[in-house]
């Protein structure tokens, strides 16, 4: 592949891999939660809650997935 | 002269709160994923910042850091999350001491021969982010009270006086086994992601500020409970019914 595609796959490449890493469902529901909390906001109830939350539960299915894929 | 001392000492403190969080993530990422690439980042994000503060100079507090901190907290957050998981999975398997801090799969550290460009990002991220902070406070401070050499002073004194203390901390920081360090930064990230992202979408934490280490024991806590399920899980025990 010649030098401009080659880098700008090698940047996507890159930025999938730091953002979503192995598991796109946590990341996805960060971006979702960060949705719901700015809908929140706007509608004047208190927001900051729902990410922690969605961390702690994402993780937990995130790690019960993969212990399962373990052999 | 009583006005000077005030505002470089509300300068000072103010901006190390921030500065604290600068050498964390930079501390953290260095030990974890290796020093070059990490300083390397960690000089960038100090070039954008002088470009920045000399281009912008007082017009600075204008910008809106709203955008900047959603957009660096969602960043850090999904990434310190993946480390975060896979450092609950690795103490689970393989205790304090991992194997060797050898994993055929996912080695922590980076071991070739370019850049890293997984730390380059997040020690820049780090360092722009909350050196505009600092930069925020200075220029807040100094100009409202006209001190702004003071402020300068007290800003710059904060980041010189914890990164010193950061630099001193590196060689302990390094003792501590590979996957608990890859465990504790990305609790770390975690942290400072939902903090950040939170604070960028304009919504206020109950406590300003003192909501991170409140953030920090709950990551702390649900990282303990969710090792001790996995480990259970690992040895074929069930809950009690």
């Amino acid at each position: 592949m010649p030098p401009p595609f080659s880098w700008i796959v090698a940047v996507a490449r890159f930025l999938y891999d730091f953002i979503v890493g192995d598991d796109w469902t946590v990341a996805a529901a960060i971006v979702i939660g960060l949705i719901l909390s700015a809908i929140l906001n706007v509608n004047h109830i208190a927001a900051w809650w729902l990410i922690p939350v969605i961390v702690v539960v994402m993780l937990g299915v995130s790690l019960r997935r993969a212990s399962r894929r373990l052999p | 002269m009583t006005g000077l001392w005030a505002v470089l000492i509300t300068t000072f403190l103010a901006s190390a709160v921030e500065a604290i969080e600068m050498v964390t993530i930079v501390v953290g990422v260095g030990a974890t994923r290796g020093w070059r690439s990490t300083l390397i980042g960690a000089a960038s994000g100090f070039g954008v910042l002088a470009v920045v503060v000399v281009v912008l100079g007082a017009a600075l507090s204008q910008v809106p850091i709203g955008p900047l901190r959603l957009i660096v907290g969602a960043l850090l957050l999904t990434f310190g999350l993946q480390w975060f998981r896979k450092g609950i999975m690795r103490v689970a398997a393989r205790g304090l001491a991992g194997i060797g801090g050898q994993d055929p799969h996912e080695a922590a550290e980076w071991t070739g021969p370019g850049m890293d460009w997984t730390a380059w990002f997040l020690a820049f991220k780090g360092v722009v982010l909350e050196g505009l902070e600092v930069a925020f406070i200075v220029v807040t401070f100094g100009a409202g009270a006209n001190q702004l050499a003071a402020a300068v002073v007290g800003g710059v004194g904060a980041i010189i006086v914890v990164g010193g203390i950061g630099l001193a901390l590196h060689q302990t920081v390094r003792r501590i086994p590979r996957s608990l360090l890859q465990l504790i930064v990305g609790i770390l990230l975690s942290t400072f992601g939902t903090f950040w992202a939170i604070e960028g979408l304009g919504i206020d934490w109950p406590g300003g500020d003192a909501a991170i280490p409140v953030l920090l024991l709950l990551y702390v806590a649900t990282a303990l409970t969710y090792i001790t399920l996995e480990r259970n899980r690992a040895l074929g025990l069930r809950p009690a019914a």
